[in-house]
């Protein structure tokens, strides 16, 4: 019998949340506002989902109303990958040790 | 390029993005951390481009937006003042939710660009991924916009509860859960602009019981679900850089709140469901304006801390909102002149997001090392001199130590009150947000310093 691909993407998944977990708990505290933007940033990468859909099928000028929302969605998303790595970038340059 | 070949890109994507997070284990390795999330992100998006294939005009219209959205980011992320982090975060997670919904309207309208079935015809899993996809998504979009709104005072921060809330929001979620069965059994479209709709709905309830000191939490859990959402949209994408990112995301965001829960000393179920500190009031103004309290100024003040051989500073959200980091750094360096040991102490739920005191103190240029959390330093308050406490009140109310009826009673607190001498400064004498009267006004050791807290800590600079 052939294991179903959905059984490796869960796999992929719940070892994944497993790995978050740890990682997430060695963030020091007082990176944790950076640690949101950061993740902000990367949940972004569902632009990908946004291009297929903006591009599906419109090889021409004529968008339909899913490529629409593609579109939209591509904006949204790029706002917040800019945005969250940049502001991320800002913060962490402020975090300097002592001057000896 | 073949769909095996991109997979293995975005599985490097997703690699990267946990080396993104790896790296913030210490602030040193922080900033390589996130030019690996850059990459990761880059790769995704080019590799997507080789896999759709299609260099047409949709191509430019697609490059022509992003830029848009992206140089739209770039000028939110140079122009944001760092006290206003919260409500950035709040509004970044709010266009994740969005963009999800976007998605997945997109894949239920053409599920054949995505190898998900025909229109009427998708296949199961991928419907129900879907539409946990978007109703997540939903959530988090309206969610994010009431806790925006909240943080940024557009809206009132007291809690907004009526009768038979929860029930509404227990009827909501249970229909959720209907209209997505329904939705797998019928195909129809309407059901799904149902969902959506509902899911905006069950996202404004959700957030307008939560008062605005809980804010900490209800970020971290808006965080935690903007993930969740992601990853529902990488299984219908079938996309292993989404699942993982999604999943990363999602445990991140939980587990900030678990943090922030514990700070405060509350679960979360008692968080979520709201309206602290509008019961407690009774209990709390019997004592309150009879006991002697001692009052001093800016001298008094420096000569204390001048003569002192530590001082342990601690900063809360009053100081973010006085924005008096910067004179208080200045006072800081005076009094390391003056051969004075000074140390920051901040509590987790000091501030308005996880780590809001540390970007503040850091933006005013406080080396990290000098700044420590509560277990690392509430040993060292018993052998300090001077305890100069700016801006915070409830996480350094001795009572959550000695009375079981407070309402904060466990909550985890600074010592404050141990070193020798506590200064406090503050405008008045009431109470906190908790509804709460401080016990530490009226200790023989606190000197209180009436006055904002930048136009006292100036003060104070000039008599140094």
């Amino acid at each position: 019998m052939e294991i179903d691909p959905f059984i490796f993407r869960l796999s992929i998944f719940i070892l994944s949340i497993f790995v978050g977990y740890y990682v997430v708990w060695s963030v020091t505290p007082s990176l944790h506002t950076p640690l949101m933007s950061v993740t902000n940033a990367i949940s972004s990468v569902i632009i990908v989902g946004a291009i297929i859909a903006a591009l599906a099928g419109s090889s021409n000028t004529v968008f339909e109303t899913s490529n629409i929302f593609g579109f939209l969605a591509i904006i949204l998303a790029a706002v917040n990958i800019f945005g969250g790595f940049l502001v991320t970038q800002r913060m962490l340059q402020m975090y300097k040790k002592k001057k000896k | 390029m073949s769909a095996n070949l991109s997979a293995i890109f975005y599985l490097i994507s997703g690699i990267l993005f946990i080396l993104a997070l790896r790296g913030l284990s210490s602030p040193e390795t922080s900033r390589q951390g996130n030019y690996f999330g850059i990459a990761g992100m880059a790769i995704s998006i080019i590799v997507t481009f080789l896999t759709v294939g299609n260099f047409g005009s949709g191509f430019i219209y697609v490059l022509i937006f992003l830029l848009i959205g992206g140089s739209l980011g770039a000028f939110i992320a140079f122009r944001i003042p760092m006290t206003a982090m919260p409500e950035l975060v709040a509004g970044f997670h709010s266009l994740v939710g969005l963009a999800a919904v976007f998605v997945a309207i997109s894949a239920f309208l053409k599920p054949e660009a995505f190898n998900l079935g025909i229109v009427g015809d998708i296949k199961l899993a991928s419907l129900i991924e879907m539409s946990l996809g978007a109703a997540i998504g939903a959530i988090t979009f309206s969610g994010s916009i009431i806790a925006f709104l909240k943080l940024r005072g557009i809206m009132s921060g007291s809690p907004i509860t009526f009768k038979g809330q929860h029930i509404i929001n227990l009827i909501l979620g249970l229909t959720i859960i209907f209209l997505i069965y329904y939705l797998c059994i019928s195909q129809s479209s309407n059901i799904f602009w149902s969902l959506v709709l509902i899911s905006f709905v069950v996202g404004v309830l959700l957030i307008i019981p939560i008062g605005g000191a809980d804010m900490p939490v209800v970020i971290s859990m808006l965080n935690s679900y903007s993930g969740w959402a992601a990853a529902g949209i990488g299984f219908t994408l079938e996309n292993t850089a989404l699942i993982i990112t999604g999943a990363l995301v999602g445990s991140s965001g939980a587990i900030l709140s678990y943090i922030m829960c514990k700070g405060m000393n509350r679960s979360f179920f008692n968080v979520i469901l709201g309206g602290w500190g509008a019961t407690d009031q009774s209990s709390t103004t019997n004592t309150k304006e009879q006991k002697p309290v001692k009052s001093g100024n800016a001298d008094d003040a420096a000569f204390l801390m001048k003569n002192a051989s530590s001082v342990i500073i601690v900063p809360g959200y009053g100081m973010a909102v006085a924005q008096a980091q910067h004179a208080l750094r200045e006072m800081v360096d005076l009094l390391k002149k003056n051969g004075v040991k000074v140390t920051y102490a901040i509590h987790p739920v000091a501030g308005r997001m996880p780590g809001h005191m540390n970007v503040l103190l850091a933006e005013a240029n406080v080396p990290y090392d000098e700044v420590f959390e509560l277990e690392e330093i509430n040993n060292d308050f018993a052998n300090c001199d001077v305890a100069y406490v700016i801006g915070a009140n409830d996480v350094t109310n001795p009572i959550a130590k000695s009375d079981p009826q407070s309402p904060i009673y466990g909550m985890p607190v600074l010592d404050v009150e141990k070193s020798k001498s506590v200064l406090f400064v503050k405008r008045s004498l009431s109470p906190g947000y908790a509804g709460i009267d401080n016990d530490l006004f009226y200790r023989d050791n606190t000197l209180m310093l009436f006055a904002d807290a930048k136009k006292m800590t100036e003060e104070i600079v000039k008599s140094l």
